[in-house]
């Protein structure tokens, strides 16, 4: 799951500038679960626009936003939605913003949410970030727990020194990640494993842009 | 004496410490250092210490061996990447500096640029083993190199950490790596530092403990509700806060601690946060002086 934030209406007042006629787009996917950009979300940013004096050409949520074949069909199917529009203004994750401007690269797309991480959802409304794609997954000698993620500083062979109460010096709220990892291994009989000394990571396995093509 | 000579023949080690200026004037570091030459076995200089900006170590080592004082390089992997911090290394080997400490670094979130982009490209235990590669005639990748370095390498370690257990296993990985040598985080609790020394005792490595010099009750406080591994017990709280004398207990605390820490480990590292002028009465008065 991607996880999403909504920007501040007044960041996203201030991308739109002059654009006066704004088509909405949402996420069915991702960013509804998140309510960044679900069919609810496009009809509270209507109001707030509005407000502002903005007008609103249309609303469409997309499922997902994220692909580039379903967007284009999108616009295909709805020839002229975007007829008298300024701006589109997009509810989704970073990915949607540009499958949207590669979608229609005619219209300026513009993004109303920051995408901040991959993340797991807890529950409800509370997602917790647990892998940060780094491209060389180790969790097999973590039993599970990624220290690139969960360290602040995303060591490998242990803790800093610094976690106060088993806390990361970083943030007090936050569990020390390495502690975390320690107490599993403990538990499941395998402190062996953090023992062993672990090498620096591959980043050229994490070159970016990345692309994949089966 | 170099440092590693004067481990190596069993002398009772005594480092201080220095931070390099915010800016490009040493002079007040230097008046500092100076009257600690001949009293100190070595001086470590931070490496932007809690991650604010100021002068590097590595120039703040250069300047330090001038006036006659051995350094202790220290580099943390926060700032700059496997190629930066070899490149670094091999900097300091060629302008004499032998001493290195390796550290993980504070979070740049805990400094005075929170924006700056962390970057531990290698944790500590890797760094190590870095320099002990270049130490070797090898970079990280295996390529030869042209002259190798020679370094007396030293990590640190937190005595007092709770849970110990994975403080020791990241300690015995460092050693591992290449560490000779260790600083610790301050010591005010005698008992849990005499119980690391006893774990700790079979890896034969030297051990140099963390002497800070407590200026205030509100600075223990501080450091027991927010410093990893240390605990001032309450006795010593009073006895800093009913003082008038300020400056007179805190040498009297730490001369004491010293004492009691004396036969236990291998050296004390002298943390003065401030206080520099009073570290050569320390010496004195703690009997370390011509050891």
């Amino acid at each position: 799951m991607i996880i999403t934030k909504k920007k501040t209406l007044k960041a996203i007042l201030n991308s739109l500038g002059k654009s006066q006629k704004v088509f909405l787009i949402g996420c069915a996917q991702c960013a509804t679960v998140c309510k960044t950009g679900g069919e609810e979300q496009l009809y509270d940013m209507e109001a707030l626009l509005q407000g502002k004096g903005k007008t609103i050409t249309g609303k469409a949520v997309l499922d997902p936003a994220c692909h580039l074949v379903k967007v284009k069909q999108f616009f295909y199917q709805n020839k002229g939605i975007l007829k008298g529009t300024d701006a589109i203004l997009a509810l989704t994750c970073g990915d949607g913003v540009q499958s949207i401007k590669d979608g229609d690269y005619k219209k300026d797309v513009l993004p109303a949410l920051d995408t901040l991480f991959l993340g797991e959802v807890q529950r409800g409304g509370h997602f917790s970030q647990k892998c940060i794609l780094c491209g060389d997954c180790i969790i097999d000698q973590t039993d599970g727990i990624c220290p690139i993620t969960i360290c602040t500083k995303g060591l490998l062979n242990g803790p800093c020194g610094g976690s106060k109460n088993k806390k990361c010096e970083v943030d007090r709220d936050r569990d020390c990640g390495w502690i975390l990892i320690y107490e599993r291994l403990k538990e499941s009989k395998k402190l062996k494993n953090m023992k062993k000394i672990a090498r620096p990571q591959d980043h050229s396995k994490n070159l970016k842009p990345q692309k994949v093509i089966l | 004496m170099s440092l590693r000579e004067a481990i190596k023949k069993k002398k009772f080690i005594v480092t201080s410490e220095t931070a390099p200026p915010k800016g490009t004037d040493t002079s007040k570091m230097l008046a500092n250092a100076r009257p600690l030459v001949g009293k100190v076995d070595a001086i470590n200089v931070t490496d932007l210490q809690s991650a604010v900006m100021r002068l590097g170590s590595l120039t703040g080592c250069y300047l330090l061996k001038q006036i006659g004082i051995d350094p202790i390089f220290q580099i943390t992997c926060r700032d700059k990447n496997r190629l930066s911090l070899s490149s670094e290394l091999l900097s300091a080997s060629t302008l004499g500096i032998k001493n290195v400490l390796v550290l993980t670094g504070d979070h740049p979130l805990s400094g005075d640029h929170p924006e700056a982009k962390p970057v531990f490209d290698l944790d500590a235990v890797q760094l190590l083993g870095a320099a002990k590669g270049l130490m070797l005639g090898k970079d990280m990748s295996g390529n030869k190199l042209d002259g190798a370095p020679d370094f007396y390498l030293g990590g640190v370690v937190n005595p007092c950490a709770d849970p110990l257990e994975p403080e020791l296993i990241k300690m015995k990985k460092k050693i591992d790596s290449g560490a000779q040598f260790f600083q610790t985080q301050a010591v005010f609790d005698v008992k849990s530092f005499n119980f690391f020394m006893k774990k700790v005792s079979k890896y034969n490595v030297p051990i140099i403990a963390g002497i800070i010099l407590l200026k205030s009750a509100k600075m223990a406080v501080y450091m027991n509700d927010n410093v990893a591994g240390i605990y001032v017990p309450d006795t010593l709280i009073k006895q800093i806060d009913s003082a008038s004398d300020k400056q007179e207990e805190a040498i009297q605390i730490a001369c004491s601690l010293i004492d009691r820490l004396r036969d236990v480990c291998n050296g004390v590292h002298i943390m003065p946060i401030g206080w520099e002028s009073l570290v050569p009465g320390i010496i004195d008065r703690a009997g370390l002086t011509g050891r």
